[in-house]
């Protein structure tokens, strides 16, 4: 075969005065970059391989290793980025869709970081959250239109049936990743870490291992278009249902878990035969309409007697208001939206860069036309897609979200570094694997502390904003636009948003 | 034995009542006036019988997980969405997504049926999903197909017709199609072969033909295994050679 003209990515710097040989690097190296010559005493490097992922330079105990980015020589040209030019080299010589993982890196503006919060200043007291208490506590469910109530005697006795709820005490859930993309020890650290920190983890779609029926009470499972897994006792250990419709990385298209992935373990959770490929088509084939997904919807309230909550997941796209409005009417308890830049095990590159819309503009448009069309209160709403900070949390929740899904975020809290090789199966920090020496490097007691110390973090860091803007709950806040402020967005933006610009007062 | 009216009542008292008698004990319900009421027989679970009178509606026997259930009319869509175990048995016709992602149990049709009937069925270990169609099918029969068997006997097609419409098995990737009669090789999506069963696999279908037979009591011709014709996937790895690593 023809040499390849795929240029590395990474240049591998080895300081030798530091290097005791101790072959670390060449253990913790799945994609084998490193190797050692015994003859020669010398540890060499196959920069080719390399994909970033800092495995070898975190570990090195004589910091020894620096993997840096290697700027290829090429004439400098704006238009013909090393990107495409990878790409091209990969397809001329494979013919293949190219494969990536993680959420989209192109640089769309990130609304985020357009907006700023407001805090009180005389004329409004804030509060301290270390003397006085405020309220995270979130409930994810339709809300009555009414509530009526019976007197018995003096005593008020609510006669409405009140709709299911998912209590959170943070409103931040774990986003759907399922066993398969993840592995076992990653998967049980999310379920670990909603139990104790007081929210949700999302099964994905590819069914619920049995280790984990226990913990149902804090996992969400998926209904998607492959129905793996689905079967009454899946929907019933669970506290909710979510039909996935589409996820922020790949709007429109479905899942191929590729057979090589199909372990015995992935076989008996998904229920299809080990080394297959695992296919979600891109459609339910039952859903073509809004009449349909109103048909799956209530087949999940039958199966389950109207006792849990029932999540449409949509993706961000252009016309989102309107069919988050058509998924609140067709009787979804939570309406989960999923941005642009939303995470993915596995998607096509060119879709996970091109389609869909950022989450910002999609949660605003969508909370804007529920409440015109006064039907916000049926539904709650969901964001998910690039949610990396508490300040993206309260921003969301400031736009009208009533909590957010965090699956990257996550991840780097387990210790991904971002190096969107999820697809390969080959990931050295554990996550994104299912090669049992790699699984082992994630222990789930202290993933599960790392995920709980975030979401205390990030609890503490709501509150202080919280405080600091004189609201003691975060319901007060949520769909208040009037606390956010536009830095350097244009008037249409500002427009879409539903924000004001910096400057202007009330 | 229980009989309920369904005339005039919503889908969800006939579905909570069904629930309530059958976790009571009650294992042969018999729901008269059927009309149009979705989700019969949801996520039921154990052995026992549900006689349907009528035409049920959407999502008969969804999330099915072991009872049988007797329609003694014709169905609508979606019969056996995402079943686990147990059986449906189908006087008359049905239509569209009959058998969506079933995962075991029998479903059997008298008649004809619809579009994309056993779509992304599938099996596992000694789950094994079976659909038998006395009469005809719509397009993409099978599609995505992962496990299990479908049969189609086109017992009212002419000689030399195809019992089944076009873009049969597209995307399968495991499983087994049996077709009585004529398929023509540009009905069949790609990848995806043509054969006539082998014994053992015959043999297996006649226990299935015959036990179709009994359930609806129609007289089967005696057939051999020259009139099959099967369709099989090549690969079960479709999608093995779309993506560049």
């Amino acid at each position: 075969m023809a040499k390849s003209l795929l240029f590395p990515e990474f240049k591998i710097v080895r300081d030798d005065s530091r290097c005791i040989r101790c072959q670390v690097c060449v253990r913790q190296c799945a994609h084998d970059v490193h190797s050692w010559d015994g003859e020669s005493d010398e540890i060499l490097s196959d920069e080719v391989r390399c994909v970033g992922c800092q495995r070898c330079v975190t570990l090195c105990p004589t910091q020894a290793i620096d993997v840096v980015r290697r700027e290829p020589g090429f004439r400098a040209n704006a238009n013909w980025s090393t990107n495409h030019l990878r790409n091209l080299y990969k397809q001329a010589e494979t013919g293949g869709v190219i494969l990536t993982g993680m959420g989209c890196d192109l640089p769309y503006r990130i609304y985020w970081d357009h907006l700023v919060l407001n805090a009180s200043q005389v004329t409004n007291p804030s509060i301290d959250p270390l003397r006085e208490p405020i309220e995270l506590r979130t409930f994810l469910g339709r809300k009555e239109e009414c509530l009526n109530v019976d007197w018995n005697g003096d005593l008020p006795v609510l006669r409405t049936v009140l709709a299911p709820q998912l209590e959170l005490k943070v409103p931040v859930l774990f986003s759907a990743m399922s066993y398969g993309s993840i592995s076992y020890n990653a998967f049980r650290s999310l379920v670990e870490a909603a139990e104790e920190a007081g929210t949700f983890c999302n099964s994905g779609e590819g069914g619920l291992h049995p280790d984990f029926y226990s913990w149902g009470k804090n996992i969400i499972v998926q209904v998607a278009s492959g129905r793996f897994g689905v079967h009454p006792e899946y929907l019933r250990v669970a506290a909710a249902i979510e039909i996935k419709i589409g996820q922020g990385a790949k709007p429109g298209i479905g899942g191929h878990l590729p057979g090589e992935k199909v372990t015995a373990e992935i076989s008996r959770t998904r229920r299809i035969p080990v080394g297959s490929d695992a296919i979600s088509p891109a459609p339910h084939h039952d859903i073509y309409s809004i009449e349909d997904l109103q048909r799956l919807i209530f087949a999940l309230k039958e199966a389950t007697g109207y006792t849990k909550p029932i999540l449409v997941k949509i993706a961000a796209v252009h016309n989102v208001a309107a069919i988050a409005s058509g998924c609140v009417r067709a009787g979804a308890d939570v309406v989960a939206i999923d941005g642009i830049r939303g995470g993915t095990g596995a998607a096509p590159q060119v879709i996970r860069d091109n389609v869909g819309i950022p989450i910002e503009l999609a949660l605003a448009q969508v909370d804007e036309r529920l409440r015109q069309e006064g039907i916000r209160h049926r539904a709650s709403v969901v964001v998910a897609g690039g949610i990396r900070s508490s300040a993206d949390v309260i921003k969301a929740i400031a736009l009208g979200a009533d909590a957010v899904y965090i699956g990257t975020a996550a991840l780097v809290a387990l210790g991904c570094h971002l190096c969107q090789k999820c697809y390969t199966g080959k990931c050295n920090w554990g996550i994104a694997t299912q090669d049992p020496y790699l699984t082992k490097r994630l222990n789930p007691k202290v993933g599960k502390r790392r995920l709980v110390n975030l979401l205390r973090a990030w609890a503490m860091e709501i509150k202080e904003m919280l405080g600091g803007m004189g609201i003691n709950a975060i319901e007060s806040l949520r769909g208040n636009r009037e606390h956010l402020r536009a830095v350097g967005l244009t008037q249409e933006e500002m427009r879409l948003l539903g924000v004001k610009p910096a400057g202007e007062g009330w | 034995m229980k009989v309920l009216h369904c005339r005039g009542k919503h889908y969800r008292d006939v579905n909570a009542l069904v629930e309530e008698w059958w976790k009571g004990g009650c294992r042969h319900i018999v729901l008269e006036e059927v009309c149009g009421h979705r989700y019969l027989g949801r996520a039921l679970e154990g052995e026992g019988r549900i006689d349907i009178k009528g035409i049920p509606g959407d999502d008969l026997g969804m999330f099915l997980n072991g009872p049988s259930l007797w329609v003694f009319g014709n169905a609508q869509d979606g019969v056996g969405n995402t079943m686990n175990q147990g059986k449906i048995v189908v006087q008359g016709d049905a239509r569209d997504i009959l058998g969506l992602s079933m995962r075991g149990g029998k479903i059997w049709v008298r008649g004809n049926v619809g579009y994309r009937v056993g779509i992304h069925m599938k099996s596992y270990e000694d789950e094994h999903p079976v659909i038998v169609i006395g009469g005809e099918t719509g397009d993409f029969l099978g599609e995505y197909m992962a496990g299990g068997f479908i049969v189609v006997l086109g017992l009212w097609t002419p000689k030399g017709k195809s019992p089944v419409g076009h873009f049969v098995a597209s995307g399968m990737h495991g499983g087994k199609i049996f077709i009585r009669g004529a398929v023509a090789p540009s009905q069949v999506g790609a990848g995806i072969g043509l054969d006539i069963p082998t014994e053992e696999e015959f043999r297996e279908l006649e226990k299935y033909l015959e036990e179709f037979a009994t359930d609806l009591a129609i007289p089967l011709p005696l057939f051999g295994r020259q009139d099959f014709i099967k369709i099989f996937p090549r690969t079960t790895r479709p999608y093995g050679r779309l993506y560049a690593y």
